[in-house]
This record gives structure tokens, C-alpha cells and sequence, in this order.
């Protein structure tokens, strides 16, 4: 017996080796292990042997059949890790072949432009406030101090609907109606559509865009908003922009300024972007008039304030470097998805 | 305001080179728009002398001269006729430039040598009307008398002469050599347009000395008060008039310095009294009007409104229709001057003038303003005069007008000055708050600093009671706000130090639900393939028959623009569909396959009158603006691709209770392929094929499919934070069905059946086939679903779904005749 089961190791051992397959394994696994396997069988002769024999054969019987599990096992693993390899070696893909994409849209510059600078303001606690482009030449005009046939409203170029009604030109109108309906502190930017009676070219619209941001509280000064319009600048044309106030007018702002960030194009030193200047003019700024503040119910000798605006489309036209004010309007598909 | 450097240079020292004096200015308010180099393209152009001139030997047209340029004798070739031996003329030499890019060489005409070139005054860059002693045609020959009073000091002595003035820089000679500073003023600050006015302002920025012009007057004798007189009879209108009169008027050219600055400022040199009026306009801001003294009835001005039926031509020919109301400058009997604006044709100096009454006046800013625009002539004078002049300054310009008469001999000034003075007011002044100062600008500028400030601009401050007294032509300081800003663009802005707000109270900086769903659609739109579009809210009165709107459609009822840029412009839009196929044309036209857009936009309705949102103010004149979403497709795309696109933002807004509503009436629209989407029974919008006809007239050769929806509607409906359910612990069975129905059942109908007979157990309808052709009867259509059951609380038996199926099964059958189909 003890040769029987030392010649099942061997045969096993032989065939185990050559096997070429996973299923010749399992074959091989049932012919030697299996219920009616070869080592099973010689196994169930077990009984005719004497007492002392028993444990020997027996013990020997499992060495074998430890040896067989083992190296079937082991067969098995190695030729599965092959199989896989040449699986794998055959999967070979073209990977300069095109990728398969989500066909997404994209938001339009100038609301990208705008997303931008809400992100900005929000992060400073600023609110969103809107109102009617369709407007009361009083809040348009009269509540910014710039009363009915005030030389200045030249400079505004307005379409009109009537006497009192009036495309609003800026979107200080909207400024008006917080400080009418909200207590100070107020913090808000007005993002919005506005009008002035210019021919359409390369740099003129009679539509276009313009955010403006006002805040009014006790004790704000003109450097909380110098320093506001630097983070700002910073922000939108990169960590190195610095900002430059010249003083200019505005009928609702005292002291105004005109505000130019260091071009983005030569860093200041001079380009075609900024004229040769380094500087490029992109906002309007000021302490809130308090005539402004009075009409608007706020006392001036409690509260001061700051508002700013900037024209959207000239950020983005500096932004994405556009040459053309009309593209924005002519929505060409391949202009859109750029962005 | 164009302000050239020499003649500032009268009232202020200027140590620092033109580009530094411009950006200083820009820094302290006074925007430099640019400096203009003048003769900067007339290069090496010289003053030379006719030594000879023949005849060109092979060309009857040339002459051929020897011309002195000072270094040297050279010969030069000229098709010029007016020319004489001994004339002095500008020569440009060999390797010389002229404006327009010009360069001259020397060459041969006709085989014979030429050095250089004799110039016009337009190869000068200038007109007859710059230089009235030029010719129209021919060289421009320097007037010797010119030369010697600016070279030779009147000597006689042409030797002398030559040796100085040959081969001069033509520029110099001819005073174009100035660099003139271009500033932008703004409307509040009409003091500086002015020389003086920019001069204090230079003396201010630069820390220099500010001198004014020395005014004094050689009096003739005589008084003009025995002679003329002046009547305001609306002094609302004129709060100031002052005149005074000259008697021996000689009519002339004006002395070159006078000509040269005005040139210089962009004004046409004329004659002395129109040159010395333009003069002190420019150099004291305050427009003056000289009348013929003699034409002046009853020697007497009278201001007032002009009456009913009143006329008058004015000194540009034309005749003007005047308004009750508008301010007239009249004589005893009838008007000789719109007041601020233009003098008349009947009181106009001529050469032949022999006495002038000098008017110096401030009349309302309001009123010129109004006048000019009604009459459309803004002239220089009005320009100035609605902007608020100095009431004070009106007595030294008319004074300096007439030192300049008497100095130069243009006339005898009578002695004395009509000066009615109604409109007088004390100086204003205004407190000084060093502290509201500093806390707003949020600096710390030193009382001594600020006071010194104030002073460089003529401010007087009273530092025993911190008063301080704003001078007369400062209307626009009123207050503490209007001293700070003077104090900062000296102190500059640039100095104050950026801080970040800061605040006991604070503000969040959070979207509104409205703007956070506002973004929302915005995510759902580009996730799903649409781009954004912007046009504009104006449009034209012909968009609605393009879309083939009804004529009695409301949406034509369209707020109309007074004013606009041109019919295309002229309505504020109703509709943004026209806007959408517009750009879905121009993409189609441009060969772009495909376009998939959407717009975020107003449009403005009239059909209701705005509810007031602020107190106290009515706002029903305005429209309604609506907020609408349009969406717009072409290409690979139909129907169900914008329904999906609409569907999908119905649910990222957790809309519920919408249902689409076949809408076949619609003419914008496919009478078969439109539907309405309503929420809770309220229409939202329309959505669907754009009928043939409409995309004809938009010139789009393809389907297209619009959307318009009222983002209101849908946010208003949009739903609340999500809510979780719990995952199934329970198994699904699907069952799927095919049915033959009539072609004309919608799956709506089948689904609403599917939907009444389930029972609690339904988890899903899937619609997967709609199916017609072979197999399928004429007239029919096979649909399948698959039906998914589920319960929450246990595994479904057989039995159970068998039940629903069963009912689902006779509803189709009893309600929609459906044959069930094997599967
Ligand atoms: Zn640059």
C-alpha cells in the first residue's frame, strides 16, 4: 500500500507538471481527490490493514494527499497568472484614439466674468440686490444727483421712454433702491444690464453690463475702499495687480476717483493693451455723496459709504483677450464654447 | 480743453518736462487726455530767401531759383507762380519730413537739380484759415514785416534780418512749436476751462506760484453811462450783466503772439476784436459778445424772454424761431442776441464797426442749456454758460478784454463799466471738520496740511474759527465731503493707506433662494449640452410678423424707446424668441452642424403696471420685466431633446404638479409638435418645433425647437431641500408588456391607466419601444413598457403583481381598446 501511495504522489507529480490547462487541473484534481479519486480508493482498502499499520499508511495517506492539494493548487495559480498576463498582452487598446465626452455647454463669458466677481463679494459679505432695467428717470438720475437738465446727463447718453421713464444707464438706480428699503449696514454689489445711445462697433453697445457694489456703515472710509478695490483687483487680474485712483467726478460720489489696475499684458511696463500707459482704466469709484445718502433716507452724519462699478465687457474683453465688443452678442457656437 | 504750454506759462511756472506735467495734472483731477506736439511732422523745414528765378530750360511750367538757407546757396526747382526774388519762404530741405508722412528728397525735374522744396501753408499741415495771409494756391510767403517785429526788432536793415531769420526752423518762425496739453474737465469744474483756472491748478499740483493776469485798464474819458444802458428785466435768468463800450474801433489783424496762442488752442485766428473775445474766453473761461454799438436802438440792451412770435437771425445766417421763455439780449426795439448762446446778424461787427458795447454776462445755466438744445445750436459760449460761470469773474474777463482793445489799438474803452449785479450772493462757506475729514478719507492729514491745501486753490480758511470761505468760481464745494475730496487729490489718493471694512454688525454674503435656483438652471442648462447666449432687449416693431403673431396678440403691445438708435432698436422686447432663431440663424448660415443655447433674460410687458417696491414712490409707469429662459436647438436633435432638456430642469428644481398640455394653436410653433408646460395648472411656458413658416423668414434651412420659459413660474414652484428615502430592502419584479394601440393614443394615456390600476406596489413605468411599420396594422402603433413593482415591507409574491397586472391589463383594454401583444 505504501507503494501504491508513493507511485499516486509520483504520477500526480508527473501529470500535475504538464498540465496545460485550468481544466485539466480540475481533472486532474478529481482523478486524484475527487470522491472516486485514485487516492480515495486506496484509501477505502485501509481496513484490511492491521492495527499498527493503520496510523503509518494513514498518515502517509494524508502527506500525499497535502502534497497533491498543494502543488494543484499551486499549478492552478500559476497558470491562471499566465492566462491573465496573455489576456492582457491581447486587451491592447489604441490609447490615441479619442475619449468619449460629456457634451456640456459652457456659461457665457460675461457671466463667467460676473460669476467672478460675485464670488469675490460674497466672500465679503456682500448681497446681490437687482432692479428694473425699464426705470424712473428718479432713481436713474434724481436720487444719484444728477438733477433734470444737469450738464452731466450729457455725458449719460439716455434712451428714454418718457419725461420720467428712462433706460437705466448705470445700475446705480439699484443702489438707490436698497438704501430706500434697507437699513445700514448694507453691503451689495448690483450686477445688471444697462443702456446708453451708442452706435454699435468694436468697442460700443447700447446694451452691455456693469456691476456696481456699494456699502454704507459707520465709519467707512476711503481706504476700506482702496483696500476693498485692491483685493478685488487681485483677484480678478492676478496677486501681483496693483491699483492706481486718479480723481475724477461723479454727481454721487464725494470724493470720486477713476481706477486703473497695472496692465495685465506688460505688468506696467508698457504694451499694446494698455496704449504704452501700464495702467488700464477699469472702474468708476467714491465715497456715497450725502446728498445721495440724504436723499436716499440715510443720515451722513451717522454713516458713510463706498460704491464702485466696472463695465463687465471690458473685463472680459481684458480677460479673454477679445477685440470685439459684437461677439458677445453674436453667439457664434464656436466663439461660445471657448470659454 | 486744449491748453498749450507757453501760454499756461504766463501763470505758472512749469520746471518739469510735458509728459511729467501731464501725469501730475491726471493725479490731482485734472485728466490729461494727451499732449499734442504741434509742427511735430515739420522737420527740417527752413526760412529761405529767393536769390533768382528763371525759366526751367525744357519746362514752360517750372521755374528754376536760387533760394538762401542760411549754411548755404542751393537751387531748387518750383512749379510755384507767386514767387518773387526777394520773398522769404519756408524751404524744406533735402532728407526733410512734412505732415501726412511726407518726405522730401532732392532730385532732378525735367534734367535740371533740386535741393529741396519752397512749402504751402497746407504742405504745413495748416489752412488759409489758420494763416489768412497765406495764399489759397502758391508758396506761403513769410510777411517780412513779421520777420523783422520778431527778429530784427523793427530794424530796416535787411542784412541784418537775414542773418538772423535764414535758415530758421520753420516752426519757431511761425509759432507751431508748442506742445499743447489735452485735458478733460469734467462738468463740475467749468473754472478749468480755463488757462487761468488750469494754471492755478498746475501752481497747486506742482507747489509752484500762481500769477494771475495784471489787469488794468487805460481808460479814454467819457462815461459810458451817459451813452448806454443796461436793463435786466429777468433777473431769475441773469443774475449778472456787465458791459462797457469802446468808440474808435480799427479793425485789423491781431498781433502773431495772439494768433499763435490761439491757434495754438484750436481756434481760428479772425480779427482783433474777434481774436481778443476768443482770447479771454480761453484764458479767463468767460464767454464776452461785442456788439455793434451803433445798431443797438435806443443804446440800450434789454435782457429778457423773448415774447410770442419773436425771431431773430443769428450771425450764422440762419433764422431762428425763438420761444417765449428763451432769453433774449435786445435792443429798444427788437432782439440782437440769444442770450449765452449766439449774438444776431443785425448788431454783428463788420470791418466797418465803428463803436462796440462788450457784453460780459452769466445767464442760467439751465435756461442756455435748454435754449441751445431747442434751437440745436450749442456753440462754445453756451457750452460754458450751462455749466455755472463765476458771477465774479464776469467784471475781470470784460476788463482784461478791453486792457487787451486799448493794448493792442483796437479801440478807445469809454471810461466806467455798466455792471447790474442782481443776482449777488455772499461767498459761501462751509466749517472745517479736520476730523470728518480724516475719518472719511481715512488718513491723517495735519490741520497746517489741509489749510495749506485749501489756500493753493484759493480757498480762504479762517483758522481762528475753522471757517472756510469758498471762492466764487468753486460752485461745486458745498460741504465737508467736497473739502475732502480737495484735501485728497492734493493729499493723493494714492497716499491713503488701503484698509479692510470692518463692522460690529455683520453682513451675510449669501444668494437669495431666487439666485441660488437662478444658478441652478444655469448648472442644469450647460450639464446638458446648451451654451449661453446674450442679445439685446431691444428690438424691432417687425420681429412679431416674423414669428407670425397674431395682429390683435398682446405681446405687440411693446414699450417703445423715445429715442433709439434706429428702428431695429426701437421696442423694448416682448419676446425673446425672434433674438433666439436670429442667433440660431446666424450659426446655421455660418455651416456650424449643430447648436444647442439657452438665454437668461427680460423681456418687458406692459399688461400690468409695476407694483411699487419702494415706499412713497409709484412705479406703475414701468413695465413688468420677466424673467425668461429661452432655449434654442438644431442639428442631430428633436422634440423629445428639448422636452428632455426642459424635464430635466423640472426636476433639478423638484418642480412636481407640471404636466404638458398639446398646445396646436400657437403660429409660431408646429401645429403638431408644440406643448405648453403648466404647474399646478398655471401656464409656465411653450416649448416645441418652430413652425416652417417662421423658420423661412428667419432664413433657417433645417428644424429648429424653441423654448420660453418664465423663470419665475418655475422657481416659484421649484422645490424644497431633498429629502432621503429609504434605500429598498426589498427585491423588484419587472413585468413587461407590449400593446397595440391606435396611433393616435398618447402614451400619456397608457401611463395614466398603468398608473390608476398598479396600485401602491408600482415603483416604475419604463416606456422602451414605440413602434410602426411591418407587423403593425395600418392606423396602430405597438408600445411596450416595462413595469417595475416593489414594496417597501416585504418580497412581492406572484400573486401579487399577477393582481396588479390583471387590472393594469383590463384598464388598457376597457379604456384604450389595446390588444396585448406576446412578448
Ligand atoms: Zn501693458
Amino acid at each position: 500500500m505504501k507503494e501504491q501511495l508513493n507511485g499516486i504522489q509520483a504520477s500526480a507529480e508527473k501529470e500535475l507538471a504538464t498540465a496545460q490547462s485550468i481544466q485539466e487541473l480540475e481533472n486532474l484534481r478529481v482523478k486524484y481527490l475527487g470522491k472516486k479519486g485514485e487516492l480515495t480508493s486506496v484509501l477505502r482498502g485501509m481496513g484490511a490493514l492491521s492495527a499498527e499499520e493503520r496510523p503509518v499508511i494513514g498518515q502517509l495517506a494524508n502527506e500525499v494527499r497535502v502534497f497533491i492539494e498543494s502543488r494543484l493548487d499551486k499549478a492552478v495559480k500559476d497558470l491562471a497568472g499566465k492566462e491573465r498576463t496573455l489576456k492582457l498582452k491581447q486587451e491592447i487598446i489604441d490609447i490615441t484614439m479619442p475619449g468619449k465626452k460629456a457634451n456640456f455647454g459652457r456659461r457665457h463669458p460675461l457671466t463667467q466674468v460676473v460669476d467672478e466677481i460675485k464670488e469675490v463679494f460674497l466672500g465679503m459679505g456682500y448681497q446681490i440686490a437687482e432692479g428694473p432695467e425699464v426705470e424712473l428717470d428718479y432713481f436713474n438720475f434724481e436720487a444719484m444727483n444728477i438733477p433734470k437738465n444737469h450738464p452731466s446727463r450729457d455725458v449719460q447718453d439716455t434712451f428714454y421712454i418718457d419725461d420720467n421713464v428712462v433706460l437705466r444707464t448705470h445700475t446705480s438706480p439699484v443702489q438707490a433702491r436698497v438704501m430706500k428699503s434697507q437699513n445700514p449696514p448694507i453691503r451689495v454689489i448690483c450686477p445688471g444690464r444697462v443702456y446708453r445711445s451708442d452706435e454699435v462697433d468694436a468697442t460700443h453697445s447700447p446694451v452691455f453690463h456693469q456691476v456696481e457694489g456699494l456699502v454704507v456703515d459707520k465709519g467707512v472710509t476711503m481706504g476700506d475702499l482702496v483696500g476693498t478695490l485692491q483685493v478685488f483687483a487681485k483677484v480678478l487680474f492676478g496677486e501681483n495687480t496693483k491699483i492706481r485712483l486718479r480723481p475724477h467726478h461723479f454727481p454721487f460720489t464725494e470724493p470720486s476717483a477713476e481706477v486703473d489696475v497695472s496692465c495685465w499684458g506688460c505688468g506696467g511696463s508698457g504694451c499694446r493693451i494698455c496704449k504704452g500707459e501700464g495702467w488700464v482704466e477699469i472702474l468708476g469709484a467714491g465715497m456715497v455723496s450725502p446728498k445721495v445718502l440724504r436723499e436716499c433716507g440715510i443720515d451722513p452724519n451717522v454713516y458713510s459709504g463706498f460704491a464702485f462699478g466696472l463695465g463687465v465687457e471690458r473685463v472680459a474683453m481684458a480677460r479673454f483677450n477679445i477685440d470685439d465688443m459684437r461677439l458677445f452678442t453674436e453667439n457664434d457656437v464656436r466663439f461660445l464654447k471657448q470659454f | 480743453m486744449k491748453a498749450p504750454l507757453k501760454w499756461l506759462r504766463k501763470y505758472v511756472d512749469i520746471n518739469v518736462c510735458p509728459k511729467e506735467f501731464a501725469e501730475a495734472m491726471t493725479m490731482s483731477g485734472s485728466k490729461v487726455e494727451g499732449i499734442e506736439k504741434q509742427g511735430e511732422e515739420v522737420l527740417n523745414v527752413v526760412v529761405g530767401k529767393i536769390l533768382t528765378r528763371e525759366k526751367h530750360p525744357d519746362a514752360d511750367k517750372l521755374q528754376v531759383s536760387m533760394v538762401d538757407v542760411g549754411k548755404e546757396k542751393i537751387q531748387i526747382v518750383t512749379g510755384a507762380q507767386n514767387i518773387e526774388v526777394g520773398d522769404y519762404v519756408p524751404i524744406a530741405l533735402d532728407g526733410s519730413s512734412l505732415p501726412g508722412d511726407k518726405k522730401i528728397k532732392k532730385g532732378k525735374l525735367r534734367g535740371v537739380e533740386s535741393n529741396g522744396m519752397m512749402c504751402s501753408i497746407q504742405e504745413l499741415g495748416y489752412t488759409k484759415y489758420d494763416f489768412p495771409d497765406a495764399e489759397e494756391h502758391g508758396i506761403y510767403i513769410l510777411s517780412k514785416n513779421l520777420l523783422t517785429e520778431k527778429y530784427a526788432a523793427g530794424s530796416s536793415d535787411e542784412k541784418e534780418l537775414d542773418s538772423k531769420v535764414l535758415g530758421k526752423d520753420i516752426r519757431e518762425v511761425l509759432g507751431i512749436d508748442d506742445d499743447i496739453v489735452e485735458f478733460e474737465i469734467t462738468p463740475n469744474r467749468p473754472d478749468c476751462l480755463s488757462i487761468v483756472g488750469l494754471a492755478r491748478e498746475a501752481a497747486a499740483t506742482m507747489g509752484t506760484s500762481f500769477r494771475k493776469p495784471e489787469i488794468n485798464v487805460k481808460e479814454a474819458g467819457g462815461n459810458i453811462n451817459e451813452q448806454a444802458s443796461v436793463e435786466i428785466r429777468d433777473a431769475d435768468l441773469c443774475p449778472r450783466y456787465t458791459a462797457r463800450l469802446i468808440k474808435n474801433v480799427k479793425i485789423q489783424p491781431s498781433p502773431e503772439w495772439m494768433k499763435e496762442s490761439l491757434r495754438a488752442a484750436g481756434i481760428r485766428p479772425i480779427n482783433n476784436i474777434v481774436d481778443i473775445t476768443n482770447y479771454v474766453m480761453l484764458e479767463m473761461g468767460q464767454p464776452l459778445h461785442a456788439f455793434d454799438f451803433d445798431y443797438l436802438k435806443g443804446r440800450k440792451i434789454i435782457v429778457r424772454r423773448a415774447v410770442e412770435g419773436e425771431s431773430i437771425e443769428t450771425l450764422d445766417g440762419n433764422m431762428r424761431k425763438l420761444e417765449p421763455g428763451m432769453l433774449v439780449i435786445s435792443d429798444a426795439e427788437r432782439a440782437v442776441a440769444v442770450a449765452g448762446v449766439m449774438g444776431g446778424g443785425n448788431s454783428e461787427v463788420t470791418e466797418n464797426t465803428k463803436s462796440i458795447l462788450l457784453e460780459s454776462a452769466v445767464f442760467n445755466g439751465t435756461s442756455v442749456r435748454i435754449t441751445a438744445k431747442k434751437l440745436g445750436m450749442r456753440t462754445e459760449a453756451s457750452s460754458r454758460m450751462e455749466k455755472g460761470l463765476d458771477l465774479n469773474n464776469a467784471s475781470n474777463a470784460l476788463d482784461r478784454a478791453v486792457q487787451l482793445i486799448a493794448e493792442l489799438g483796437a479801440g478807445e474803452v469809454v471810461s466806467g463799466m455798466i455792471d447790474c449785479y442782481p443776482g449777488k450772493v455772499e461767498p459761501r462757506s462751509i466749517k472745517l471738520e479736520y476730523e470728518k475729514i480724516n475719518a472719511l478719507l481715512g488718513t491723517d492729514v495735519s490741520q497746517e496740511e489741509m489749510i495749506a491745501i485749501l489756500r493753493s486753490v484759493e480757498f480762504s480758511v479762517d483758522e481762528a474759527t475753522n471757517t472756510v470761505i469758498v471762492p466764487s468760481f468753486r460752485e461745486d464745494v458745498e460741504e465737508m465731503a467736497d473739502l475732502a475730496e480737495e484735501v485728497a487729490r492734493f493729499y493723493g489718493y494714492n497716499n491713503i493707506k488701503p484698509t479692510l471694512l470692518t463692522g460690529k454688525e455683520m453682513t451675510r454674503g449669501i444668494k437669495s433662494f431666487k439666485q441660488r435656483m437662478e444658478e441652478s438652471i444655469l448648472d442644469t442648462m450647460t450639464a446638458n449640452g446648451f451654451s449661453e447666449i446674450y442679445t439685446y432687449s431691444f428690438a424691432s416693431p417687425s420681429i412679431f410678423d416674423k414669428i407670425n403673431l397674431p395682429l390683435d396678440s398682446e405681446l405687440r403691445n411693446a414699450v417703445v424707446v423715445s429715442n433709439p438708435l434706429g428702428t431695429e432698436f426701437s421696442i423694448m422686447r416682448t419676446t425673446t424668441i425672434p433674438d433666439m432663431l436670429t442667433v440660431l440663424s446666424t450659426n446655421y448660415n455660418r455651416r456650424v452642424e449643430e447648436a444647442r443655447l439657452f438665454e437668461l433674460s427680460r423681456t418687458y410687458s406692459k399688461k400690468a403696471p409695476r407694483k411699487s417696491q419702494i415706499e412713497g414712490k409709484d412705479e406703475s409707469a414701468l413695465p413688468v420685466e420677466i424673467e425668461t429662459l429661452t432655449i434654442g436647438l438644431y442639428g442631430k436633435v428633436d422634440f423629445y431633446d428639448l422636452k428632455g432638456a426642459v424635464e430635466s430642469l423640472l426636476a433639478e428644481l423638484r418642480v412636481t404638479g407640471y404636466e404638458f398640455i398639446r398646445e396646436s394653436e400657437n403660429p409660431t410653433f408646429h401645429p403638431g409638435r408644440t406643448a405648453a408646460l403648466t404647474i399646478n395648472g398655471e401656464k409656465a411656458g411653450v416649448f416645441g418645433e418652430v413652425h416652417p413658416d417662421v423658420l423661412d423668414n428667419f432664413e433657417i434651412g433645417t428644424k429648429a425647437y424653441v423654448a420660453v420659459l418664465e423663470v419665475e413660474k418655475l422657481i416659484g414652484n421649484a422645490g424644497a431641500t431633498a429629502q432621503y428615502k429609504h434605500l429598498p430592502k426589498f427585491p423588484a419584479v419587472t413585468r413587461d408588456i407590449a400593446m397595440l394601440v391606435k396611433d393616435e393614443i398618447m402614451v400619456k394615456q397608457i401611463e395614466d391607466i398603468i398608473q390608476q390600476r398598479a396600485g401602491k406596489i408600482l415603483e416604475e413605468i419604463k416606456l422602451f419601444d414605440v413602434y410602426k411599420g411591418k407587423q403593425v396594422p395600418e392606423g396602430m402603433k405597438s408600445v411596450a413598457y416595462s413595469i417595475i413593482f416593489r414594496a417597501e415591507d416585504r418580497t412581492l409574491t406572484d400573486e401579487d403583481v399577477n393582481k396588479a397586472m390583471t387590472k393594469i391589463l383590463d384598464g388598457l383594454k376597457t379604456g384604450l381598446d389595446a390588444q396585448l401583444r406576446e412578448q
